[in-house]
């Protein structure tokens, strides 16, 4: 451990340097914070990134455009779906290939599903952070593994999906899974309810969150901030909305805002948008449209990934995923590989303003801070 | 709604005196030197208000052509994407850094000169971000030779 002496205007108090991770249950995987205390308070915080970097861009530019659905599952591998479906709507712009009315509606379906497993689990996880270890974390998980389910159901695996498809998805659903949906999509709001009984009024919850870890306005649309930590801070900007991807416009819901920007604006903020999913997840599951659930172009590429070759160009296609603006960059150059596969990753970015938010809050809050950032490592790192 | 790309062109260039820009497929092509000053004003006019800088990365052109992509949106009105790109010597690649406009590019830059070695001028704390100190080359680069893990390891 280093020590360093800070100038004398400070009275000549010692700081101490302590290292929290990269090994560390409350970093949520590999990764590191360098933080610097005056006592117990946060003077300075640098992050340190990379532990889990496996150059995941290089892999994409030596496979096909299809052969990338499986790694963009490990990118966020709690949210393989919107993983897959923003991979999936940069390849339909870059090569014009349309989706199947079917297709649309199964994809928003399971993103939207995974929206709530996420949101769902993060929730658990803060609570985890913030001393209590067991209870909320299991009833949240309670809840994720039977959307989990339904995702092994459609897909064959639980987490890593590998289902969404450009033109539509891979495999059709029977009527028989839509009904089960239907049930645990309406179940939900009696889970929420309880987990908000537990939480959203409990004092401590209160006193550890309020106020803590504040991001202004300002500063979150200059970092590029997105996804409910940019909404928990007033900024009205939901991709959902502003581009109206897919069929999304079809829709009525509503982008729930914070007003502080603390720790608990972004608790509740996704507690929120849980409730606007299941109102999607509600009218997107009424009267789903027949037909196949990959267009006849989506079919063609999936058997045949090499005559795959979309004209030279370049598309820059975005989903609004659970943690933020998800963005995938691709250049082709005509071949069937494509030339550049950039990932723009939502909890990479949000990660700027990480010491600007713990500067001056005290060690314990700096775990709750990450914890309301929602970070993924496999995402962060790629 | 974002201007078309023809009256954007025209308006900063009678903004900003001795800034020519070209357009190619949709993109606007920028000068290496004067891409501070039209980021700045693309984020500062009333009319544009890009103020949310959502993507930076780079595409290498071997062997003399490396390019830095640029994608902006506005979170005030609510319009884009806007596609700027600086094209790059690849022996050299310097461009100034947009953090001082947008803190977004902050870690952005330094990825990219993590992977491709463009130096970003004037980026507060330019360090590698995703590989460790003291690796050697840019990996993204296109004639990287990954290291053979199948060799033997020295006795």
């Amino acid at each position: 451990m280093e020590q360093t002496v800070l100038p004398a205007a400070a009275g000549g108090a010692q700081t101490i340097e302590v290292n929290l991770g990269p090994q560390h249950p409350s970093t949520h995987g590999v990764f590191r914070m360098i933080a610097e205390l005056d006592g117990e308070t946060i003077v300075r915080l640098k992050p340190v990134l990379g532990y889990l970097h496996r150059n995941h861009e290089q892999i994409g530019e030596g496979n096909t455009y299809i052969a990338s659905f499986p790694f963009t599952d490990r990118l966020d591998y709690f949210n393989a779906m919107s993983n897959n479906f923003g991979l999936a709507l940069a390849i339909e712009k870059l090569g014009g290939v349309p989706a199947s009315e079917r297709g649309e509606r199964l994809r928003v379906i399971m993103a939207e599903l995974t929206r709530l497993v996420n949101h769902t689990a993060v929730t658990g996880f803060l609570l985890n952070d913030m001393g209590a270890f067991g209870t909320p974390l299991l009833y949240a998980f309670r809840e994720r593994e039977k959307i989990l389910d339904l995702f092994e159901a459609a897909s064959g695996s639980r987490m890593m999906c590998n289902y969404v498809r450009p033109g539509g998805v891979r495999e059709d659903v029977p009527e028989e899974w839509l009904n089960r949906a239907r049930a645990i999509v309406d179940g939900y709001p009696r889970f929420l309810d309880e987990f908000e009984q537990l939480l959203t009024e409990n004092e401590i919850v209160q006193q550890r969150t309020k106020h803590v870890g504040v991001l202004p306005k300002e500063l979150a649309v200059n970092a590029g901030i997105t996804g409910p930590m940019l909404r928990a801070s007033g900024v009205n900007y939901d991709i959902r909305k502003v581009d109206g991807y897919s069929i999304y416009p079809q829709f009525s819901f509503k982008v729930p805002l914070g007003t502080v920007g603390d720790v608990y604006d972004r608790y509740y903020v996704r507690i929120l948008e849980m409730r606007e999913s299941i109102k999607i997840l509600q009218q997107a599951l009424k009267d789903v449209p027949g037909g196949p659930a990959l267009s006849p172009k989506g079919v063609a590429l999936v058997k045949a990934p090499r005559t795959f070759k979309p004209p030279k160009g370049e598309a820059y296609g975005r989903v609004e995923a659970p943690k933020g603006e998800l963005g995938f960059f691709l250049v082709s150059d005509g071949s069937a590989v494509p030339y550049r596969y950039h990932i723009r990753a939502p909890s990479f970015v949000n990660l700027t303003v990480l010491e600007d938010m713990c500067l001056g809050q005290k060690v314990a809050d700096v775990i709750i801070i990450l914890g309301s950032v929602d970070i993924v490592l496999g995402e962060v790192d790629r | 709604m974002l201007p078309a790309l023809e009256e954007l062109k025209t308006a900063i260039e009678q903004q900003l005196p001795g800034v020519a820009l070209a357009l190619e497929a949709g993109v606007v092509l920028v000068e290496p030197k004067d891409l501070a000053a039209v980021g700045r004003c693309l984020k500062e006019s009333e009319r544009f208000r890009l103020d949310y800088l959502a993507n930076v990365t780079a595409v290498d052109y071997p062997p003399e052509r490396m390019d830095v992509v640029y994608h902006l949106y506005s979170m005030a009105h609510k319009h884009g994407p806007l596609t700027l790109k600086v094209k790059l010597p690849r022996a050299k690649p310097v461009v100034a850094s947009v953090t001082p406009i947008w803190r977004a590019a902050e870690f952005q830059e330094r990825e990219v000169y993590d992977l491709y070695g463009v130096v970003f001028e004037g980026h507060p704390d330019l360090r590698r971000i995703l590989m460790w100190d003291g690796f050697e080359g840019h990996p993204m680069r296109k004639d990287y030779v990954p290291e053979n893990q199948n060799a033997p390891e020295p006795a």
